[in-house]
């Protein structure tokens, strides 16, 4: 029932949206013009010109995840577990959350080029302190007597790293995994927008340049597919991984 | 040579004196239980023979050395929920061994073999939050045997269950305990409630009201072994028991009850 709701709604939206267009209510030159998008969007697939631009994206997509959820378990555990430190280091973390990081992507393109590499820092900085706030948030909420249990057990602080600080960690970037996967997608795009060569971002700003207003709305679509679909893996990777919860955590933002 | 003994142990946080120059000591193979008031320092007690907290005077010996840092010949049945949650029951149970070195093959066998031996039998597979509170229990109960330790440390184990189950889990650990092969094991069981310490143990030991907890009376139990502690509580000596050692501990628990009425 639901399902079919849903498909009556977005039937109506995209029905409005192409009448829209047709009488003219709204602008082609502004809004587009469905069938077009759609052609668009066919066309790209069918000549193959999307799947390198593709590649690009989700490949920086991946990489800024995958170094930003790195960095994020690993400063977590150790300063979740040096309180000392974290308290010096505490108001520079907090300025550079604090900071717009998307104004860094010029600078990331001068350091880095236009490729891949920026792109990656972009998300890097995006990722890592979702998942840092949330590895910190873990580390001071381990069970004490889990913990105490543990040590009971004979673990050694290396063992307790392992198998208690580690795990219960894992659980906070798992219930922030959603925010951050698409805060790198969202990072890799924003980053070719702002100057590159390729990628589906550049795919749109080059559409932008010649006021092709149906490629921009066709590299959306794209976009958003992908975007959902990301998510879907999330989702599936969070039932497999977390069986041991007794039910996936509201998502934790910072 | 004890099993464990406190020489003068003193324990403080902060200004708070919780234990007060306490000695106790408790022989290879006794069942030793400890009753007090609530807050008068028995998981502090039991936590400074686990080597978890250091005495601020005194010391803590076991089996003739002096525990500094964890106790290795201990092992300790929490109060609380002391399972890791990401692991199941069986990997829970074996992650005392494979800490050691052991493979995971070989101590989950094992823990296969201790998980039938505490009633958890095809609950290898079940994660804590899976199982019941009695369930999590016998968990924790095989998570400590399985190391084989030569000193039971337990909090309170059993004060979150029913009292059915904790009557079953009471004997079961009874059982445990007095057929276990080797030396028999030597226990210190917290517990607030009397008649459980007075049918499961050797000696129960009362514990002040705070601050300043020191233990002042020490009861021999000479109730014949093996025991039912359902059924044991309907005879006239373990009632006669009861109603010396209470009136030792009413003042006590008057005492802290007096004084939390008052703050
Ligand atoms: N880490 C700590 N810092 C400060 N005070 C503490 C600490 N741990 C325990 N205490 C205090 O020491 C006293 C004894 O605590 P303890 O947990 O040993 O009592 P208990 O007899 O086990 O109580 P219960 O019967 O409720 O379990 C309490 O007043 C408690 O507030
Ligand atoms: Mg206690």
């Amino acid at each position: 029932m639901t399902s079919l709701y849903r498909a009556i709604l977005a039937g109506l939206l995209i029905g409005a949206w192409y009448l829209g267009s047709k009488t003219g209510v709204l602008s082609p030159l502004f809004f587009g013009r469905p069938s077009m998008i759609a052609a668009q969007v066919v066309e790209w697939f069918s000549t193959g010109e999307i799947w390198p631009h593709l590649a690009i994206t989700l490949s920086e997509t991946l990489m800024a995840f995958a170094s930003g959820t790195t960095g994020g378990v690993l400063a977590g555990l150790w300063l979740g577990l040096s309180p000392r430190t974290l308290s010096v280091l505490d108001p520079f973390i907090k300025a550079a959350n604090a900071m717009p990081r998307v104004i860094l992507a010029p600078i990331f393109a001068m350091w880095f080029g236009l490729g891949m590499g920026s792109k990656v820092a972009l998300g890097f900085t995006l990722v890592f302190f979702i998942v840092f706030f949330n590895v910190l948030q873990g580390v001071r909420e381990v069970s004490p007597v889990v913990l105490n249990g543990t040590r009971m057990l004979g673990a050694s602080r290396r063992q307790l790293l392992r198998h208690v600080y580690l795990p219960a960690a894992m659980s906070w970037v798992f219930s922030s995994l959603h925010i951050s996967v698409g805060m790198a997608f969202v990072g890799a795009v924003i980053a070719e927008y702002l100057g590159s060569a390729a990628g589906v971002g550049y795919l749109i700003l080059q559409a932008q340049g010649v006021f092709d207003v149906d490629a921009v709305f066709a590299g959306i679509a794209v976009l958003t597919a992908c975007a959902l679909a990301l998510d879907a893996l999330v989702t599936l990777a969070e039932t497999k991984l977390l069986v041991w919860q007794p039910r996936a955590d509201m998502p934790r933002d910072n | 040579m004890s099993a464990l003994a406190f020489n003068q142990a003193v324990v403080r946080f902060g200004s708070a004196t919780i234990l007060g120059g306490t000695s106790l000591e408790i022989a290879p193979g006794e069942f030793v239980s400890v009753v007090g008031p609530t807050g008068c320092g028995k998981s502090t007690l039991l936590n400074l023979a686990a080597g978890l907290l250091a005495p601020s005077a005194g010391s803590v010996d076991c089996l003739g050395t002096k525990v500094s840092g964890i106790n290795r010949r201990a092992g300790y049945l929490f109060q609380g929920e002391s399972l890791m949650p990401w692991r199941n029951a069986r990997d829970n149970v074996a992650a005392g061994l494979q800490f050691a070195g052991m493979s995971k093959a070989q101590s989950r066998a094992q823990a296969e073999a201790w998980l039938d031996r505490v009633g958890l039998h095809g609950a290898g597979d079940k994660y804590p939050h899976q199982m019941s509170g009695g369930m999590r229990k016998r968990a924790q109960l095989a998570q400590m045997l399985i190391l084989d330790p030569d000193i039971l440390l337990m909090d309170e184990p059993f004060s979150a269950l029913d009292v059915q189950t904790r009557l079953m889990m009471e004997n079961e650990l009874l059982s445990l305990w007095q057929n276990s092969e080797g030396a028999r094991k030597t226990v210190l069981f917290i517990t607030h409630d009397l008649e459980e310490a007075i049918g499961l143990s050797d000696r129960v030991v009362v514990l002040s009201a705070g601050p300043s907890t020191t233990p002042i009376a020490d009861f021999r139990i000479d109730l014949p072994r093996p025991r039912d502690v359902a059924e044991i509580r309907h005879t006239h000596a373990f009632q006669d028991m009861h109603a010396k050692i209470w009136d030792v501990l009413r003042d006590q628990v008057l005492k802290t009850y007096r004084r939390s009425v008052a703050a």
